[in-house]
């Protein structure tokens, strides 16, 4: 599947990582790193991360 | 034969109840009814960028900014049915059934309560021009239309939409005061030191807070009666005014279920499984339920806070199709964690679990009467702990390092878990 984290957007809230702590991790410097292919098993956890997303940065492909 | 669940709200709450829903394997019909003629959008940046934004923007259409705030929809609501822009007047309980502002009369299996919230009104007669709230979608664009560099702005209620709608205000180059009743702003969810810290950096910045009051009065313009020139206050303080955001408080949308004998004193009186008393097949969600939980000594109670409505939608639905498909009831206790956060001058305010039930707090990292008069990001790093007695029960910190709101969110979570233990 496909992620895509809309910088422009993203206010480094953080909740992503915690709802999906293998594909969004928020780096050193306090900005997030993100996994933009993960694995289909992942789904639901990025569905989740999106929802989370107090400034709903994060796109995900739904096919 | 497939069963029918009609949602009624149609926001954060509905839009959440309607995915869990499905994610649960519902396979009969979900139907969605909205007051607002919108699809369901986000609001805490109604009183930050959407009011911030540039007005000459071409693109500034009310579509435009739907867009910018919508919620993402899941792929697997596609077949939800939306019955937007004609709200529920009326329900009878008995028979199952939700009566429309048109006329049509929904028969349910099940039902979803998420009707949330409006805000409260001063009583205040006189001109009514010039006089805002701030819930939905048009109004933030109504007040945006207002806002102009020396805009005299009063925002009446110093809670967190009150403050945030006065720091944009501000930033936009408004001439703003904040009449708060209160002895502090946000005293209520912050308490006395972390509300005066935060009131130094709005009076930095230039806003002028009136504590102690609140606006008893509003005066005509003499040239358009209409329209609004001044506010009084309680103690007589005369302050010349174009605009008033009335932020006092929220009144739960509960009228269309008057009549079934509900206790509907403050929201929806929900148990821990989010059921409405004594009726399986009703449950309630986001801001309008008033719910027990163990980890706050099970007193029922409402929070209005953005994680509320996603965390309730999961247990209401798994709570109803348990119920429409004869199953028991999952047996484990509820006990989300309230999670909140507040944007005021390049300030991010994060915060866990419930402040507002502390006898005391302990500031734990920072100083929250660090001098802000040069710059607010004096206070970055704060973090502050909320006790009752030796327990930790909230923490609410000031633009946080990702790993430091991290560690925070597990201590709060940590000390929640142990009362559910005990
Ligand atoms: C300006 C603003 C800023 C905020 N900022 C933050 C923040 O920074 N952090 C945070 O944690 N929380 C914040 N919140 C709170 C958060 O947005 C709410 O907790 C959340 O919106 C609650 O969702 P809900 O679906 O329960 O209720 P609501 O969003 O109130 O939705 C209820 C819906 O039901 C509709 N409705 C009402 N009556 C009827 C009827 N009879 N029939 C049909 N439909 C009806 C309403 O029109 C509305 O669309 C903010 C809220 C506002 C207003
Ligand atoms: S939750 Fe949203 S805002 Fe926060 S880090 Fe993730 S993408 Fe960015």
């Amino acid at each position: 599947m496909d992620v895509r984290v809309d910088y422009g957007m993203c206010q480094d809230h953080g909740q992503c990582a915690i709802a999906a702590p293998k594909v969004f991790q928020m780096g050193d410097d306090g900005k997030l790193v993100y996994d933009k292919h993960p694995e289909d098993s992942q789904r639901d956890e990025v569905e989740e991360a999106a929802d989370v997303c107090p400034v709903q940065a994060i796109f995900l492909d739904e096919s | 034969m497939p069963s029918h669940v009609v949602i009624v709200g149609g926001s954060m709450g509905g839009l959440r109840a309607a995915e869990q829903l499905i994610a649960n394997k519902f396979d009969g019909v979900v139907t969605i009814v909205g007051d607002e003629k919108h699809m369901p959008y986000n609001r805490p940046p109604l009183s930050k960028d959407v009011l911030a934004a540039e007005r000459d923007d071409q693109n500034s259409t009310l579509d435009h900014w739907h867009s910018s705030v919508a919620f993402r929809q899941r792929k697997s609501i596609a077949d939800v049915r939306w019955r937007l822009g004609s709200p529920a007047v009326s329900s009878d309980l008995g028979a199952k059934t939700v009566t429309l502002a048109d006329g049509e009369v929904l028969n349910y299996d099940g039902l979803v309560v998420a009707t949330g919230l409006r805000p409260r009104r001063l009583d205040l007669p006189g001109p009514q021009s010039g006089r805002h709230v701030i819930r939905t979608l048009d109004d933030a664009i109504g007040l945006r239309a207002e806002l102009h560099p020396g805009t005299r702005v009063i925002v009446v209620g110093g809670g967190f939409i009150g403050c945030e709608t006065a720091a944009t205000a501000r930033k936009l180059g408004c001439e703003v005061h904040i009449v708060e009743p209160m002895a502090v702003p946000m005293i209520r969810p912050l308490g006395e030191e972390f509300g005066n810290a935060l009131r130094r950096v709005h009076e930095a910045s230039g806003v002028h807070i009136h504590t102690g009051l609140s606006v008893e009065a509003v005066v005509a313009a003499a040239e358009d009666t209409s329209r609004l020139s001044a506010v009084i206050l309680t103690d007589g303080t005369r302050l010349g005014a174009d605009v008033l955001v009335e932020s006092v408080g929220s009144h739960p949308n509960v009228e269309w279920l008057d009549g079934n004998g509900l206790d509907l004193g403050n929201g929806v009186l929900c148990d821990n499984h989010m059921r409405v008393e004594s009726r399986p097949e009703v449950v309630a969600v986001g801001d309008i339920a008033r719910f027990p939980d163990p980890a706050t000594g099970n007193i029922p109670r409402r929070i209005e806070h953005w994680c509320i409505p996603t965390d309730t939608a999961k247990r209401a639905a798994a709570t109803l199709i348990a119920h429409l498909s004869d199953e028991p009831c999952p047996d484990v206790p509820f006990s989300p964690l309230p999670s909140f956060w507040s944007d005021q001058f390049g300030l991010r305010l994060q915060g866990y679990g419930s402040p507002g039930d502390a006898d005391h707090i302990s500031v734990l990292e920072g100083d929250l009467s660090a001098p802000v008069d040069q710059d607010p990001s004096a206070l970055d790093g704060t973090v502050v702990g909320y006790y009752q007695g030796s327990r930790l029960v909230g923490v609410v910190m000031l633009s946080p390092s990702p790993v430091t709101a991290r560690n925070y969110r597990e201590a709060v979570e940590t000390s929640r878990a142990a009362v559910l233990t005990s």
